[in-house]
């Protein structure tokens, strides 16, 4: 399916949130995800199932002030 | 001792952790500022993780109590969902509240401040709004649950310093049960020193760290000036003045004429 993370348009063969940052090789406590705005638990990952065209942002922490 | 929400603290620097010219560095000005508290932010990941795991590491290490931020966030609903992804992320209530209102002088838009907090505060966030020194939103963020503010003292980055230390010292007049920090601006230590004069409760800075030549000694510097502000606020230091009046006494003084 084609989704766009983190603004990019992907083709990815993923049928939950779990099975997409498997997919691209996403690991770690550290992340956290969205899909179309809305934030989806760490817990969540594996049963939030996911439909073309959603929009994912995957953020882990960086600097800031 | 510094009361912030339910947690209790010695140092009066919160450090911003961004900009320092290796993670090396980063970690030298933390220890020498003695701060408690730092700053940090959430971005894309690209690096599959990586990237965020090394920074991760590094603040877990420095053993620092982390706030995170909504920095670059110009909507309420941006920062709303950075905050909560925030605090998948860190796991910690406390957001540092940031609504961006202009692109020049990254001035707060206080209106979608104020909502943004209010939404944060029923959802169980803890928020430490950046504001400006205008009572009016300082009034209403704390209607919407705020129990720190933490009003500029010029724009981000600027290091310009106290423009409008009459504003600050009104804030301060205004709202004296309520712990504030001053949050951006700030360029030098005796900037630092001069807010915490007036009653200041703490100071949060990045750039004038972080962009200074030896970050390291700065953040002590700065750790210095926050302390010898705060004594002399202690201390009652003197009104200013119009006229002079001499400090040593005239009486029984020689007449030679």
């Amino acid at each position: 399916m084609t989704f766009t993370i983190n603004g990019e348009e992907q083709d990815v063969a993923a049928a939950t949130l779990a099975d997409l940052l498997s997919a691209l090789d996403y690991e770690g406590d550290w992340l956290a995800t969205a899909v179309n705005g809305e934030l989806v638990h760490r817990e969540d990952r594996g049963t939030f199932t996911l439909g073309a065209r959603d929009r994912i942002e995957i953020l882990s922490p960086m600097q800031g002030g | 001792m510094l009361k912030l929400y339910d947690v209790e603290v010695q140092s009066r620097l919160l450090l911003g952790t961004a900009r320092y010219p290796s993670p090396a560095v980063l970690a030298e000005a933390v220890r020498r500022s003695k701060a408690e508290i730092v700053t940090v932010s959430l971005r894309r990941e690209t690096a599959g993780g990586k990237g965020g795991g090394a920074f991760f590491e590094l603040i877990r290490e420095l053993g620092v109590r982390v706030l995170p931020n909504t920095a670059g966030c110009h909507s309420v609903q941006e920062a709303v969902l950075t905050a909560k992804m925030a605090r998948e992320v860190f796991r910690t209530d406390w957001i540092k509240l940031e609504v961006i209102g202009h692109h020049d002088t990254l001035q707060p838009d206080v209106f979608g401040l104020v909502e943004a907090a209010r939404i944060l505060t029923d959802e169980g966030f803890q928020v430490f709004p950046y504001t400006t020194d205008d009572l009016v939103v300082a009034e209403k963020l704390l209607e919407a649950g705020c129990r720190v503010l933490m009003p500029w003292c010029a724009p981000i980055g600027s290091a310009m310093g106290p423009v409008n230390p009459m504003a600050l010292r009104t804030f301060r007049a205004h709202f004296p049960d309520i712990p504030l920090i001053v949050d951006a601006g700030i360029g030098r230590p005796s900037h630092a020193a001069s807010v915490m004069e007036i009653g200041y409760d703490a100071v949060l800075l990045n750039t004038a760290v972080a962009g200074a030549g030896d970050p390291a000694a700065m953040a002590e510097a700065f750790a210095l000036a926050i302390d010898a502000g705060r004594l002399a606020h202690a201390a009652i230091p003197l009104e200013p003045r119009d006229m002079a009046v001499p400090s040593t006494p005239v009486i029984g003084k020689a007449v030679f004429s």
